[in-house]
């Protein structure tokens, strides 16, 4: 009787301590095997040669060194830049987007849960769903969009929208855009939906319009809600691969302008269908960099982004 | 005191007065709901026509129901044992990172030993690596388990990938709950599994819902990882296997619609049913409550 009392505490006892290890053990074993452990051979492997899958020779630093060099520096560059490109102008659209969105469905009277559920539905599709139903969407001969342009006599939507160079990236992120937009708008949504309805009430009674309420309250008292939406809205920026691998092809088609970081760091590593270029220790150099990078960024960007938020 | 919380709450919502900015605000949504409805309603339209209509008059409407185009993907190509492997892969990874996370994070909220903090921040460290980004090692590591090429392999990593968060989210809930249940039972003689079946299990049952899935949809929807892993047709995973049937049918346009469709079907109905659980699930983490 003594000793199930004792057990009653939280402190662990003999009897115990078995089935602390049982109970976790699982979980920590399959976390080491299948991710810390693939995380830091990437480290090493991006040190060394490679023949194909067969490790070479320790060469320090040299892939990273190559990446900043011809030919792989014109590859990489352009990567980097497309990734910047799509992360600001995902973030900037979906974050207004995804406001006004948030701010409809939290001023509607009725029906809150039902245009909750339609703004959410593209985020539940799957990425790869999505891109081939846009490819068909915007073929340029068989395509719903030009067919329209053509019955309506629309010059300006009869594009080649995935066909032209300039224009390809953003066609992919308007695409990426319509999948995702639901997901800061109903992030946006519960933040606003936080907020202490005494202070709205408040400002209401002291005169206050409908759009000052807006713009001194929800909006300052939702900079937690921003500051998730713009991390996540940057590690999937820096990580974007399905779209731009199933609309453009491993070579970021057309003329390599949809070309990431994520597809580079793909196509180094498993190839291309006409070339065989596959260059292991390059293409863990790349995943080695997008990780520290995203890391580096997400850490600072949240860092400040909190400084900046309000307690309620 | 939460009726009363809540009724003062629909008070003050049916009093949001009506502004100019919500003719555009409402306007939006509508176009938003268009937005999101006529790519759809197109998509499943087309399923339903024979490619050569679709190629002369795009935007015209079905005549009718004609199930041609799904019965020629059910029966011709690979497609249901695509929809099965997707099936399996999902609900074993999913079930084991249930398994894993919950008892993790019981062990990990109830008792205070030694490597507890040193534990919890292992968890945090496997929070922040991105699989993705370790694809060739883990694709050599497979190799040499001998798991390339196999579905046990990808629950595996699946499973990995998605166990940290479980872990985070069941520890932090698990901490919230009153230690005076579990101890009772523990007076009352029961074992520690017993502690954990009876009496933790049954409570945190709602959290499970919400962690299975915030793990189970990005898996079903995951496209990278059988891309790598996975190169025999018969162990595909349906969205692998769309595009493999993409690359088949580049010609039969209605056969892509319907594949598409029927790709996209198994979750747009569990979403219809269960909106709000999926809502909550794939923004579990970013919100709170």
């Amino acid at each position: 009787m003594e000793k199930q009392n004792n057990m009653a505490t939280r402190n662990v006892t003999r009897y115990q301590r078995p089935w602390i290890i049982a109970f976790i053990t699982p979980a920590m074993i399959l976390t080491v095997i299948f991710t810390l452990v693939p995380a830091f051979t990437l480290l090493s492997y991006s040190l060394y040669g490679w023949e194909s899958f067969k490790r070479g020779d320790f060469v320090g630093f040299t892939n990273f060194e190559r990446l900043s060099n011809f030919p792989f520096r014109g590859d990489f560059g352009g990567a980097f830049r497309n990734n910047v490109i799509v992360f600001v102008t995902l973030f900037l659209v979906q974050t207004s987007v995804g406001m006004i969105l948030a701010l409809a469905i939290y001023r509607l009277r009725r029906g809150k849960k039902l245009f909750q559920a339609i703004v959410f539905l593209p985020v539940i599709l799957s990425l790869v769903i999505v891109a081939f139903m846009w490819k068909l969407f915007l073929d340029p001969l068989f395509g719903p969009i030009s067919s329209l342009a053509l019955q309506f006599n629309l010059p300006w939507l009869n594009q080649p929208w995935l066909g032209q160079p300039g224009l390809a990236l953003f066609t992919l992120i308007f695409i990426g855009l319509w999948r995702w937009v639901g997901f800061p708008a109903i992030v946006f949504l519960a933040g606003m939906n936080s907020i202490n309805e005494e202070y709205i009430e408040a400002a209401r009674i002291d005169g206050a319009s409908e759009m000052q309420i807006f713009r001194k309250i929800i909006f300052p008292l939702l900079a937690p809600s921003f500051t998730i939406v713009a991390i996540l809205t940057f590690i999937g920026a820096f990580e974007w691969f399905e779209l731009p691998y199933v609309i453009g092809g491993v070579t970021g088609q057309p003329g390599g302008s949809t070309t990431t970081m994520a597809l580079l760091f793909y196509r180094l590593a498993f190839g291309t269908v006409d070339s065989a270029t596959v260059d292991v220790g390059l293409s863990s150099a790349i995943g080695v960099i997008l990780f520290i990078f995203v890391g580096i960024g997400a850490a600072l960007g949240s860092y400040y982004l909190r400084k900046r938020e309000i307690q309620q | 005191m939460s009726a009363k919380f809540s009724k003062a709450k629909e008070h003050a919502a049916g009093r949001t007065p009506f502004a100019p900015i919500d003719i555009f605000l409402q306007g939006a949504l509508v176009v938003n709901a268009l937005g999101v409805f006529l790519p759809i309603i197109f998509m499943i339209n087309s399923s339903f026509r024979n490619g050569a209509d679709i190629y002369t008059s795009p935007l015209a409407l079905a005549n009718g129901i004609d199930l041609s185009n799904y019965r020629l993907v059910l029966t011709e190509g690979k497609f249901t044992q695509y929809l099965l492997n997707s099936f399996i892969v999902t609900a074993s990874a999913t079930f084991i990172v249930l398994l894993c996370g919950t008892l993790a994070g019981y062990a990990l909220a109830r008792y205070q030993f030694k490597f507890n903090t040193a534990i919890y921040l292992f968890f945090l460290a496997g929070l922040l690596i991105p699989a993705k980004l370790a694809l060739v090692p883990l694709f050599i590591q497979l190799k040499n388990m001998g798991l390339l090429d196999s579905r046990i392999g990808l629950i595996l990593v699946y499973a990995s990938g998605a166990i940290p968060a479980a872990v985070f989210i069941f520890t932090g809930f698990i901490r919230a709950l009153p230690a005076d249940l579990d101890n009772a039972a523990r007076i009352d003689g029961a074992s520690e599994l017993q502690v954990f079946s009876r009496v933790m299990l049954p409570l945190i049952f709602p959290v499970t819902g919400i962690v299975g899935i915030y793990s189970a949809i990005p898996i079903w929807n995951d496209f990278l990882l059988p891309l790598v892993f996975i190169r025999d047709t018969s162990k595909m995973t349906i969205m692998q296997g769309i595009s493999v049937f993409f690359g088949e049918y580049g010609a039969n346009w209605g056969a892509l619609f319907a594949g598409l469709t029927l790709a996209a079907l198994p979750l747009v109905i569990l979403y219809v049913i269960l909106s709000s659980q999926f809502i909550k699930g794939l923004t579990a983490g970013a919100t709170k409550g």
